[in-house]
């Protein structure tokens, strides 16, 4: 059953390098972004064969259910700070206001 | 015998659901067809790898943590792709169109064409 569990474990290791290249040479940022997801997940359940791998997965699984929280919160914080235009309004109206107001 | 045979044959499928994920994420054309791979294969992949940890370790508090670990990634992965996706469609990504189907289909005249900035409510 280790050696399953080694195989497995090796093999999504080589499932995470393939998702990096899209993170690498990804045409938009949303691309990146994406890759940077399923590298997360990936990553959640490389955390659990590797406790069972090593025989102590308590701890492991913990880390495992952290990382999952994680990386949630870091995808929807990125999506819904791009899903704001606001931002760079407000920040070129700025720029405008002082500019003008400067002349 | 028949619990590790069991365990063995879920978490195969769950690497070869999350082998399609990869496969989908490198080759897909689009930035939506990418999502439509990792949303769904990548969280089934996920759980039944996640399922098959379980069935190894049998009726223990490893397996709770599991089990929590399996609704956290079936409800969060999904969620959290589709806010990218809506994202990226409400800042106007082109959705692609098959090469035989592009010459077919006219642009849409110009007062048609759906703001995708008004959908918030």
């Amino acid at each position: 059953m280790i050696g399953a569990l080694l195989a497995l474990a090796i093999f999504l290791t080589l499932l995470v390098g393939g998702n990096f290249i899209r993170v690498v040479r990804g045409p938009s940022l949303f691309d990146r972004l994406l890759g940077v997801g399923a590298i997360g997940t990936n990553a959640v359940v490389l955390l659990a064969v590797i406790g069972f791998i090593y025989g102590r997965p308590d701890g492991f699984l913990d880390l495992a259910i952290t990382y999952a929280i994680l990386n949630f919160i870091g995808v929807v914080a990125v999506a819904k700070f791009l899903d704001r235009k606001r931002f760079e309004d407000v920040d070129s109206d700025a720029a405008g206001a002082t500019l003008e107001e400067g002349a | 015998m028949i619990q590790t045979a069991v365990a063995i044959v879920f978490m195969a499928g769950g690497a070869f659901f999350l082998m399609v994920s990869t496969v989908g994420l490198l080759r897909l054309p689009d930035f939506f067809t990418r999502s439509h791979a990792v949303g769904k294969s990548e969280t089934l992949g996920s759980l039944l790898v996640l399922i098959g940890l379980a069935i190894h370790n049998g009726w223990e508090l490893e397996s709770g943590k599991l089990f929590l670990i399996v609704v956290l990634v079936a409800v969060t992965n999904p969620s959290g792709i589709h806010t990218l996706t809506r994202a990226a469609l409400r800042k106007g990504m082109e959705i692609w169109i098959h090469p035989d189907d592009r010459a077919e289909t006219p642009a849409p005249p110009a007062e048609e064409t759906w703001d995708t900035t008004e959908i918030r409510p």
